[in-house]
């Protein structure tokens, strides 16, 4: 499948739509708790074995990005944003089979093997092509997209609750839901793959004069053998463990924290305060990734990482007297977690080049998938011993925030290592000079 | 002999396009964020 070229006068912000419209479909990943409780009860299932589809969603998207990268590049968007399109959807349609038939292991087959494979093509999908696209604001365009996957959640977290009520909460009526969202997310992610174009030569195509690969351009299987990479990886790994550390228990935190003031925070503010933090994870995907274009990739990931440090350490010592204080430094910290995950294919650009930068992007996410593990494992850990220990309030989470503080100085060195990548790394130079011929070349 | 910019034919007016597909994720998405922003006011309220 060849990728396909956008005509002379096509429009570049026809991109970022079509990304959106993969992105906000696969962001329903995170709204997975509200299959949860009706799972349980109709199927008789624990906690544990109902979070296993989104489990092992989440490790398929890593395992796919990070191998399905260069087919990717290989193959161009359109293919990508359709192989999403239909493993995604088919993971519904799987699951309405399993949950009809009352078969969990499908539920668990569809939803987090086949499905999981459509999130992690997807995530990666428009990535290289809006950087290529917007060579002048890399930034804000990978953020428009990954702000979609945040914002996928918000979505299909109320639309899939109120389908529920309306279906009921038995087998037949989850199976109906599954079916109903596999046919909305085929429909919705259809705009993605008609719309998406990669750049042409054309002279009339609006957007940059002439968006081809330019400065030195490295190679997904060279990039692993950088340095830089690994640095990156670093970086990414520690601002995930630090924003989730803070999502991961943000409604006990808030509770915990004031338990004992004369203003406690009851279970309905604490639900507000993490739909808040939603908002602020949102707001920084875009906001942080665009400034990141004015100031650079290296300062803003100075600031996710150093002022980060400070808010972890405002809250762990002023946190539990002014709650203003503490919920605008989870706020700043939630903001510095999407924006640093919406910055890094930019960063990986400016590092790598264009050439295969949506396959550089899918590898360097293996360090989400290990954040995604560590961040909740030392929060969960240290707070039950702490409550053990006959500690509450704020001092169960006392030593978590030194340890969220000690990652960030670790990401903050990560990132001053980064120096441009050593030229002995750099695709050689006859093959640059084909990258100058029109982009289906440099994509195919 | 006239110049290659002659040749190549008017591009269509995309505005249309670009107003439907911006439209068609941004309706959902304005949903989320309503409901968002409903939610995260229990904070002040509840």
């Amino acid at each position: 499948m060849s990728p396909p070229v956008a005509p002379p006068g096509w429009s570049r912000w026809l991109v970022p739509p079509a990304a959106l419209s993969v992105h906000l479909s696969i962001g329903q990943a995170y709204a997975w708790s509200v299959f949860k409780p009706p799972l349980e009860s109709a199927l008789g299932l624990s906690g544990t074995q109902s979070a296993l589809p989104f489990q092992l969603g989440i490790v398929m998207l890593g395992l796919s990005a990070a191998f399905g990268g260069t087919l990717v590049e290989r193959n161009g968007p359109r293919w990508a944003m359709t192989v999403a399109l239909v493993c995604f959807s088919s993971g519904f349609l799987l699951s309405a089979l399993g949950a009809a038939l009352e078969q969990y292991w499908l539920i668990v087959f569809g939803y987090g093997f086949v499905g999981g494979i459509g999130l992690g093509i997807g995530y990666i999908s428009p990535v290289s092509t809006l950087i290529k696209w917007f060579p002048d604001r890399p930034g804000m365009a990978t953020g428009i997209a990954i702000m979609g996957f945040g914002g996928g959640a918000l979505i299909a977290s109320p639309w899939s609750a109120q389908m529920l009520e309306s279906f009921g909460g038995d087998s037949s009526g989850i199976a109906l839901a599954f079916l109903v969202h596999g046919l909305s997310y085929a429909v919705f992610m259809l705009l993605g793959v008609l719309l998406v174009r990669v750049p042409g030569s054309a002279p009339q195509s609006r957007g940059p004069a002439r968006p081809a690969a330019t400065g030195p351009q490295v190679s997904a299987n060279q990039a692993v053998r950088t340095p830089q990479f690994w640095c990156l990886w670093i970086v990414l790994c520690m601002n995930v463990t630090a924003g989730i550390g803070i999502l991961e228990k943000a409604a006990p935190m808030i509770t915990d924290f004031f338990a004992d003031t004369s203003t406690p925070v009851s279970v309905t503010a604490a639900a507000g305060f993490v739909a808040l933090l939603s908002a602020a994870n949102m707001a920084g995907r875009i906001g942080w990734s665009s400034t990141s274009d004015l100031i650079g990739r290296k300062n803003i990931y100075r600031v996710y990482l150093g002022a980060g440090a400070l808010m972890y350490a405002l809250i762990a010592l002023f946190g539990d007297t002014s709650k203003p204080l503490f919920i605008l430094c989870a706020l700043v910290i939630l903001s510095f977690y999407g924006g640093g995950f919406a910055t890094i294919p930019a960063y990986l650009k400016d590092l790598f080049g264009t050439h295969q930068v949506g396959a550089i992007h899918g590898r360097l996410l293996t360090a989400w998938s290990t954040a995604g593990v560590l961040g909740p494992l030392i929060v969960n850990w240290i707070a039950d011993r702490q409550e053990e220990a006959g500690r509450h309030g704020a001092s169960l989470y006392g030593m978590s925030f030194v340890i969220m503080i000690g990652l960030l100085v670790v990401g903050f060195v990560a990132n001053e290592l980064v120096r441009p990548v050593h030229p002995r790394h750099h695709i050689p130079a006859p093959k640059e000079a084909a990258h100058v011929q029109p982009q289906q070349s440099e994509s195919a | 002999m006239s110049s290659p910019s002659s040749q190549s034919p008017p591009s269509p007016d995309r505005r249309w396009l670009i107003a439907f597909a911006w439209t068609w994720v941004g309706v959902p998405l304005a949903y989320g964020l309503y409901e968002l922003v409903r939610k995260a006011t229990q904070l002040f309220t509840g």
